[in-house]
């Protein structure tokens, strides 16, 4: 009750002075982000999240390990394919410790695009019967993946932990107090991305053909298999101007100790975010009221 | 009157026909254009009402239009009306699963719905798991679910297999754990639609007295749609009548469902169709219902003591050797008395041949009592499909003939029908012996 006391305390009396708690409308304005709302959905968020997990991994043997085995074996395999065949430079940095700090912070926007991306069809069935603030559901896959995050985190630091102590190259530093700054930028980027798609998959389907292999070509034209360093200068400028390149090359300088470290980039990575949040906000805010009609 | 709940004001609902995708991106840009010069949607202005026999023209339809009520607190109100009246389409803007065209609904408290079971319910969860996850979509706190947990699991009977994945359950138990979990909300205002369709009898007067038990002894507000019309009338002194998209009447719920069993009929005992809008299906139209006395007129008084046929006419345009012509027949308090069809007609097994065809069916007398009573017609092959249903026509027994009393016309006996049986008298001892 206090929840909706505190929704409401700005709606206006009708004419005869009943103080309504809320007011449904055909729109809502195009900048308004229900907080008060989705604070008081936390237990949702919450359970989702825990729903997320438990029911992954049900009737699984392994069960959560599959979070450490994913990435270890893209290590092994991008080892020998682009590290021994390809003989792509990782900077003199150790193939593994090099591809696994690649992979850990990509995956974690990956999974945040893709599986937002499919927010709105997927649990059609439930929106389709009961309200709630819809941005619950990105949110809570984004937490889904920090948690995973942290359990594939946790393997890099063994692995960073062993090559500092037995190279010269491997060394990590103070840039690791910008973890939780990357992880923001990296989750909202992976909402934000995955809320526009997701909000016009709602009518248009096709966008669902071009995530499948979008996602990957993406990685490509991420600096995850090579570093910013290896690449001549006419293409440096394009792969730049990605926003998900200075925060995987923060990522690998703080904890691998070679890699494109500018605050600059930075920040520019950051405005990018910013402008992606706000346009998410808005086509989602468009989509979430009636999109049980067109889905 | 007492503080409302809820208030409906001037809603209308749009919606498109057809395929959505086709031409929607074209419809969105010019709706984008008029929206930016200010103009109103240039859609919104063509939808024609929603009607679901007659194939609409227009890409758009309303599927509510107008809708004005208020529901005071602490009132549980019925929603009756034939399917796509827009009962549904209402209960969704309340529950905010999609928002209206046009206008406000005013809501006082918080509102949870139990449109559908088990919304919500993860397979692969425990019951357990699935109070707190569904709980919580529903919009209550863990805590408030931790403080009713055990009120939860024992109102729905499941205690057995609480730890028990839910993909396990059979379809009641779903149910029944759903309706627990709705109705043990901390809510003001709850939404119930056509739940009970599933659990067994006794489960079903459980959650009508609980329903009732919310609003009179918790002051709740609960809107329950319905097409049960024992449950409605149990339940709700008030109700809301719906017909294509708009509220018909509203008021004291005996009259609003006699009401609504007789909606579109007029007295006379005809419902005929010009052939360009004849309900069609795969082949058949339906040309009109007729109902006469044993003089054949369709006009004039009917009494329990005559016997009334029904007439349906119709026409095949292929051979139909497995139609079925069946009809149901209901009387005013909305209960289906009977239904039979034309499946043993004599002689014609088989022989649907293409033309303009009439099934007719007698009521014997000494069956139905006085008062108003709807058949429905409806096509079926059975076990395959159902081709045409939901046409009706009403009619009313002016005068009952009671156990040989003669004809009575304001007479009423506490029955559904008031067949003469057979019966027989005999005498076991003769006097002398007594």
């Amino acid at each position: 009750m206090t929840e909706t006391d505190k929704i409401a305390t700005d709606l206006p009396a009708t004419q005869d002075d009943v103080q309504w708690t809320r007011v449904i409308q055909p729109q809502r304005g195009l900048f308004s982000v229900p907080l008060a709302e989705i604070w008081a959905y936390r237990d949702l968020l919450l359970l989702l999240v825990r729903r997320d997990f438990v029911a992954l991994y049900k009737q699984t043997v392994l069960g959560p390990i599959w979070f450490i085995i994913q990435p270890l074996l893209m290590t092994v395999v991008f080892t020998i394919v682009f590290g021994n065949i390809a003989n792509i430079s990782t900077d003199g940095v150790p193939h593994t410790v090099f591809y696994l700090a690649g992979i850990t912070m990509w995956t974690f926007f990956a999974d945040a695009f893709t599986k937002t991306s499919e927010t709105f069809i997927t649990n059609a069935n439930i929106f389709g019967k009961v309200y709630f603030p819809r941005v619950i559901v990105p949110l809570s896959v984004v937490l889904s993946g920090l948690l995973k995050f942290a359990v594939q985190f946790t393997i890099l630091v063994g692995f960073v932990a062993y090559f500092a102590a037995t190279t010269e190259i491997v060394r990590p530093n103070w840039a690791v107090l910008l973890l939780p700054v990357l992880l923001l930028m990296m989750g909202t980027l992976g909402l934000s991305l995955g809320m526009i798609i997701s909000a016009l998959t709602t009518k248009y389907r096709d966008l669902r053909f071009l995530m499948q292999f979008g996602v990957q070509l993406l990685m490509y034209a991420t600096p995850v298999i090579y570093p910013v360093s290896s690449l001549p200068e006419a293409y440096r400028v394009y792969i730049l101007a990605n926003p998900i390149t200075p925060i995987v090359e923060t990522f690998r300088y703080a904890f691998v100790g070679r890699g494109n470290f500018d605050p600059m980039h930075l920040a520019y990575s950051g405005g990018v975010i910013l402008a992606l949040l706000i346009l998410a906000t808005v086509i989602f805010n468009q989509v979430e009221k009636n999109f049980m009609d067109t889905v | 009157m007492s503080t409302p709940a809820l208030r409906v004001e001037n809603v209308s609902k749009m919606y498109r026909l057809g395929e959505v995708g086709t031409g929607s991106l074209s419809h969105d840009l010019n709706r984008a254009w008029a929206r930016l010069r200010g103009r109103p949607d240039p859609y919104a202005r063509v939808g024609a009402v929603n009607d679901r026999t007659s194939e609409g023209t227009r890409d758009f339809v309303w599927a509510l239009r107008d809708i004005n009520f208020e529901v005071g607190q602490g009132e549980i109100v019925g929603i009756v009306g034939r399917n796509g009246a827009g009962k549904s389409t209402l209960l969704k803007l309340l529950s905010r699963v999609t928002a209206p065209t046009e206008g406000n609904i005013y809501i006082n408290g918080r509102i949870a719905s139990l449109l559908e079971v088990g919304t919500g319910f993860h397979p692969e969860l425990t019951g357990r798991e699935n109070i707190f996850l569904n709980g919580a979509i529903l919009g209550m706190s863990k805590q408030e679910i931790r403080a009713r947990f055990d009120e939860i699991v024992e109102f729905s009977g499941c205690a057995k297999y609480i730890d028990t994945p839910v993909k396990r359950y059979s379809s009641g138990m779903h149910v029944r754990l759903a309706f627990a979990v709705a109705a043990h909300l901390e809510t003001d205002i709850l939404i119930v639609d056509e739940v009970l369709a599933v659990g067994d009898a006794e489960f079903q007067q459980k959650c009508l007295g609980k329903m009732k038990d919310l609003s009179t002894k918790r002051h709740r507000t609960v809107l329950f749609v319905s097409h049960n019309m024992a449950a409605v009338r149990q339940l709700c002194p008030r109700s809301i009548l719906m017909n294509q998209g708009t509220v018909v009447n509203s008021g004291e719920t005996n009259a609003i469902i006699e009401q609504y069993m007789t909606l579109g009929s007029t007295n006379a005992r005809t419902v005929t169709w010009a052939k360009e809008d004849a309900p069609t299906a795969d082949g058949v139209s339906l040309f009109g219902i007729l109902i006469k006395n044993q003089l054949g007129n369709t006009s004039g008084t009917l009494s329990s003591a005559e016997d009334v046929f029904l007439q349906i006419r119709y026409q095949l345009q292929v051979p139909m050797p497995e139609l079925r012509v069946g009809i149901s027949v209901y009387n005013s308090d909305g209960i289906a008395i009977f239904l039979s069809s034309d499946f043993a007609a004599d002689g014609f097994e088989n022989k649907r041949q293409p033309g303009i065809l009439t099934s007719t069916v007698k009521l014997p007398r000494n069956l139905l009592l006085n008062g108003r009573y709807v058949a429905e017609v409806r096509f079926e092959i059975p076990r395959t499909r159902e081709l045409i249903t939901g046409q009706s026509c009403a009619f009313e027994i002016d005068s009952l003939d009671h156990d040989g009393w003669g004809p009575r016309n304001s007479f009423s006996v506490a029955a559904a029908v008031h067949p003469l049986l057979e019966w027989r008298v005999r005498h076991d001892t003769g006097p002398e012996e007594h």
